[in-house]
């Protein structure tokens, strides 16, 4: 994050060639919304001074700022819950017809909710006998028996389809011959009604072998789409399993099953799950990280047991200084590193808990395993852990501080942390760019770095300009004199 | 679907056996059938019926399936079966309104809905309606060929409302402390109420018709004016002299009283919104989605969204980002998304591995595949960015987004003038078939029109449309010139945020 002062976001705004979203003046704009504040408020005092004279008609006002609008929401909310239904409740006040030009049909939308039996019933010819519901608006009427009498007529899968949309009796059980089933799971298809789809598919599921059916739906693309899903919703995993095998879509069989990861609570059942879809036919990249993904639980296991018992026996300081909030299983590899930086910092890396270990194993970044140390020894206010994090030693012996990502970044992480103004002083004067470097040493009250920085720029008006900033007769205010009455530096202004 | 209790166990010595009816909406299901009937209890039951809801009015101008799972079945999954019930809905409608005698459309999936109800339609030839037909047009489009436009964050007044707060069938439930009852003088202060309050949205409340469309940029000023008319609305009252004069200003107040709660209440959600919109993090977000949209540094690494990862910002605000760059792009180098995913993974989990599977399988999160980037051409022919869009009083559709015109909204707003022949090459570049149909109206039911009177079009969005989609054909239709109407009809009302989400694969709830 970029932290400039505010002069400079001005100049940025102006110079940016990007109109990101602004207000146009944004004094006015919180005043305009306090004027509006303003006037309500005024117009309550008003309201409620009518409230108290006696020939203002009875509203039933109850006080609260937000009369009808509540009111009406409390009286739907009612109604909604007598129903149980949300649904099929028009807003209050909104015409339940669109407010388009009037038709001379005289139907409205609504009349849509009005439960007009469109595709109606679905009876399949078993139900019809022992169940008494074949529906029909006349609710008490029941179709004689007499009509039954036509279903061992030869329908086409045609028709046998059309009536399946219009919830007519039919059977499926007279297609025997395997091209009589194609004739009419292809007929289902082109009528495109899913339902109809479904049906035909759970006749075919149990009246062919799995192998024949399976075949078939290679080269039936919608039909096999149908079938995926309703297994898929039924359950049937054994069975999907097979049927991606068979049509070789063996990645996304893979991801089908690891997805099922998801639904194990139990962490070593999760655990001993994922082993067993290491063996699946991942693409290579996911293959990798569903290996990652077996290897961190693994671990966390075993590194969540044995935390939990030096915890519970107090033999460690840091966990009583510490205790922990929660508990680290399926927790995401970076959150593992910064526990294992909080809690396990400096152990060997033969240790699965030891930073070292987790960075080699998980082939955590530079910058990542810098950025999350760095969060978890602040954290501690471990300073000198911090400092060595940066610290390298070139060839002649001498130390230099070195970072993967901007000075500016770690500043910030330190500040959130609370590191004393010391710290952070050391940190902001690394900042290379010393617009960026003023701004934030301004932020933090970094009073050395300011100084030093503008005697550098050899900037004497800034230098004044700061001289009262500061408190009279500080250490700062002494350093300010110091400098400013040093005869030796050739002042720019 | 979990398996119920016995009906037959409800029954006992004491009480008279019960009739158990099932209701199915909004449609019946084949599965669920099933599923009783393996159970033993489908018998059980006195009525088996459907209680049809393809589509459902949300407001005089819009219509929602509400189907959460039709981008996701359509586009991931390759399931059409939501674009059968959408054909019936449409079915359905011009039982209502008249056969629509032109259909034109964009994407695989548009052309699917096409062919079914004109198959439709044929196989009800008998049954024509004698209606005057409402709808000169209907426009079919995919979302897929516009998958810019829901990640970018909406700056509409509704677009941010639904953006921060989520609004679900018409309401929106917010923080109440800003919402809780002022003292009155002397009184002790009632405790602060912790449910959240629970508003409805739609065009009945007048205060909110006027400003839900509005770049949230001039809100304040609108809310404003209204306060100046309603304060000298109660002024009013020291004019009354005769007792006509006050009967009549007494009758106004319940209508006066309402617009002052009405103004109350978005000056109170203004300002909740105001503190998000003028906050950093909101800020440097913006930044980067315009610099995305703009083709500014598409082909490398972020730093913006690696600060965010590393912060670990909510993942679904860090996918956005990802995907648009990936959108804007035309995908992104192997490198570039290889490290985007390790880091994704790293920070969030291993599992969102299947939600970058998905991403990718919908053309949201993928590799550069050797092509050149079309988006920048299509950007500069259909004038997507307007570098002075005016949030005040806009002049051109891009203010819902502050200089991103939607593709979706430009490519309806050409349509009608002056027609896609003009932009043939654009249109190849985007995914699937362009088609134009007619359907027959019986005869003298043609439709004459008046001098002036505009036409009416029915847009249609398979996968989902945003509230700032909706604002901006609001826009196109109020236009002085526009010479169309639009009404807006989609599968669901979607944000960027439940767009994503519906990508993503969630355990199982126990």
């Amino acid at each position: 994050m970029m932290i400039r002062s505010k002069p400079d976001e001005d100049e940025y705004w102006n110079s940016s060639k990007f109109k990101a979203f602004t207000f146009d003046d944004e004094d006015d704009d919180f005043t305009r919304l306090k004027e509006s504040k303003r006037a309500v408020n005024s117009i309550r005092s008003l309201v409620e001074e009518e409230d108290e004279e006696d020939d203002v008609e009875k509203v039933s006002w109850s006080g609260e700022p937000v009369g009808s609008i509540s009111w009406s929401v409390k009286e739907t909310e009612s109604s909604i819950r007598s129903t149980g239904e949300v649904r099929d409740q028009s807003f209050p006040k909104i015409h339940t017809a669109p407010s388009l030009p009037k038709n001379s049909s005289g139907y409205s939308l609504s009349s849509l909710f009005k439960g007009k039996a469109k595709t109606g019933n679905f009876q399949s010819f078993s139900e019809s006998f022992g169940d008494p519901s074949i529906r029909n608006y006349a609710p008490e009427l029941r179709k004689p028996k007499s009509e039954y009498k036509d279903y061992v007529s030869d329908w086409t899968p045609e028709e046998t389809v059309k009536r399946m949309q219009q919830g007519k009796v039919y059977s499926l059980e007279k297609f025997h011959s395997l091209q009589d089933k194609l004739l009419l799971l292809d007929e289902a298809v082109n009528a495109h009604d899913g339902n109809v789809i479904t049906a035909v598919l759970i006749y075919l599921k149990k009246s062919l072998s799995k192998e024949i059916l399976f075949r078939e739906l290679i080269t039936r693309e919608i039909a096999l789409r149908h079938y995926i899903h309703y297994l898929k919703e039924i359950g049937e995993q054994k069975l999907l399993v097979e049927l991606f095998k068979s049509l070789d879509r063996t990645e996304d069989m893979a991801l089908m099953q690891y997805r099922d990861h998801l639904n194990i609570r139990d962490e070593n059942k999760r655990r001993d799950f994922l082993k067993n879809c290491l063996s699946l036919p991942f693409s290579p990249d996911d293959a990798t990280h569903v290996q990652d993904h077996y290897t961190l639980l693994e671990r966390q296991i075993i590194i969540e047991a044995n935390d939990k018992q030096v915890e519970s026996s107090g033999q460690a300081d840091i966990f009583k200084k510490y205790p922990r909030k929660a508990s680290i299983l399926n927790m995401p590899i970076i959150t593992t590193l910064y526990y294992s930086c909080f809690y396990h910092y400096g152990e060997s890396d033969g240790t699965f808990s030891s930073p070292a270990n987790i960075r080699k194993t998980f082939r955590i970044s530079d910058k990542q395993f810098l950025l999350t140390c760095l969060g978890a020894r602040a954290k501690l206010k471990a300073w000198f852990d911090v400092d060595a994090l940066f610290t390298t030693k070139n060839w002649l012996g001498y130390t230099k501080k070195r970072s993967p990502i901007g000075f500016h970044r770690i500043v910030d992480i330190l500040q959130k942390n609370n590191a004393p103004v010391q710290v952070l002083q050391d940190y902001v004067n690394l900042v290379e760019d010393a617009e960026q470097k003023i701004s934030l040493a301004q932020k933090y009250k970094c009073h050395d770095v300011i100084i030093n920085t503008y005697r550098d720029l050899k900037d004497r008006q800034q230098l004044i300009v700061y001289r009262g900033k500061v408190e009279r007769g500080s250490s700062e205010y002494r350093k300010i004199e110091e400098i400013l009455s040093n005869s030796q530096i050739r002042w720019k202004n | 679907m979990s398996s119920g209790q016995h009906p037959r166990g409800s029954e006992d010595k004491m009480h008279s056996p019960r009739d158990f009816h099932i209701l199915f909406v909004p449609r019946r299901s084949m599965l669920c059938e099933q599923r009783l009937k393996e159970q033993g209890v489908l018998g059980s039951f006195i009525n088996i019926d459907e209680y049809i809801l393809d589509l459902i009015p949300y407001d005089g101008d819009l219509l929602s399936m509400e189907s959460e799972g039709a981008f996701r079945e359509c586009y991931l999954e390759s399931d059409q079966t939501s674009l059968y019930h959408t054909a019936k809905g449409l079915m359905t409608l011009q039982a209502l309104y008249g056969t629509i005698p032109q259909i034109f459309g964009k994407g695989e999936c548009a052309r699917h809905v096409a062919n079914m109800m004109l198959r439709m339609k044929r196989e009800f030839a008998g049954s024509q309606t004698q209606i005057l037909p409402v709808f000169d047009s209907l426009l079919l489009l995919d979302r897929n060929i516009d998958l810019l436009t829901p990640l970018a964050t909406q700056l509409t007044y509704e677009g941010l409302i639904d953006e921060v707060y989520g609004i679900t069938n018409g309401y929106v439930k917010l923080p109440p402390e800003k919402f809780a009852a002022q003292k009155k003088q002397g009184e002790v202060g009632k405790d602060l109420p912790t449910e959240p309050k629970k508003m409805q949205l739609n065009s009945a409340e007048e205060l909110y018709a006027e400003i839900r469309d509005k770049n949230f940029n001039a809100i304040g000023a609108a809310l404003s004016k209204k306060a100046k008319i309603i304060s000298a609305a109660f002024e009013e009252r020291h004019n009354a002299k005769t007792v006509g004069e006050i009967k009549q200003f007494v009758s106004q107040l319940p209508h006066m009283q309402a617009a002052r709660s009405s103004l109350a209440n978005h000056t109170s959600i203004a300002e909740l919104i105001k503190d998000i919109t003028t906050s950093e993090a909101f800020f440097d977000n913006l930044t980067v989605e315009q610099e995305f949209m703009t083709g500014v540094d598409t082909d490398k690494v972020n730093t913006y969204i690696e600060d965010c990862i590393a912060q670990k910002d909510p993942l679904i605000k860090i996918l956005r980002l990802v995907c648009m760059q990936s959108v804007c792009n035309n995908g992104l180098k192997q490198k570039i998304l290889d490290y985007y995913k390790r880091e994704i993974l790293q920070t969030y989990g291993y599992e969102h591995m299947l939600t970058l599977n998905n991403l990718e399988k919908t053309g949201l999160l993928k590799p550069q595949t050797g092509t050149r980037n079309i988006y920048p051409t299509i950007r500069k022919t259909l004038k997507l960015w307007m570098e002075d869009a005016n949030e005040q009083n806009p002049n051109d559709i891009s203010y819902v987004y502050s200089g991103y015109a939607p593709l979706s909204i430009r490519l309806t707003q050409v349509l009608a003038r002056p027609g896609w022949r003009s932009i043939e090459e654009v249109l190849k570049m985007l995914p699937g078939p362009h088609f134009e149909e007619r359907q027959q109206l019986p005869a003298g039911l043609h439709k004459k029109r008046q001098q002036g009177e505009s036409r009416t079009t029915l847009v249609f969005f398979l996968g989902g449309v945003t509230y700032a989609e909706i604002a901006a054909l609001r826009f196109l239709s109020q236009m002085e010139d526009g010479g169309t109407e639009y009404i807006i009809a989609t599968t669901k009302l979607i944000n960027g945020t439940s767009w994503i989400k519906s990508l993503m694969d969630r355990p199982e709830a126990p």
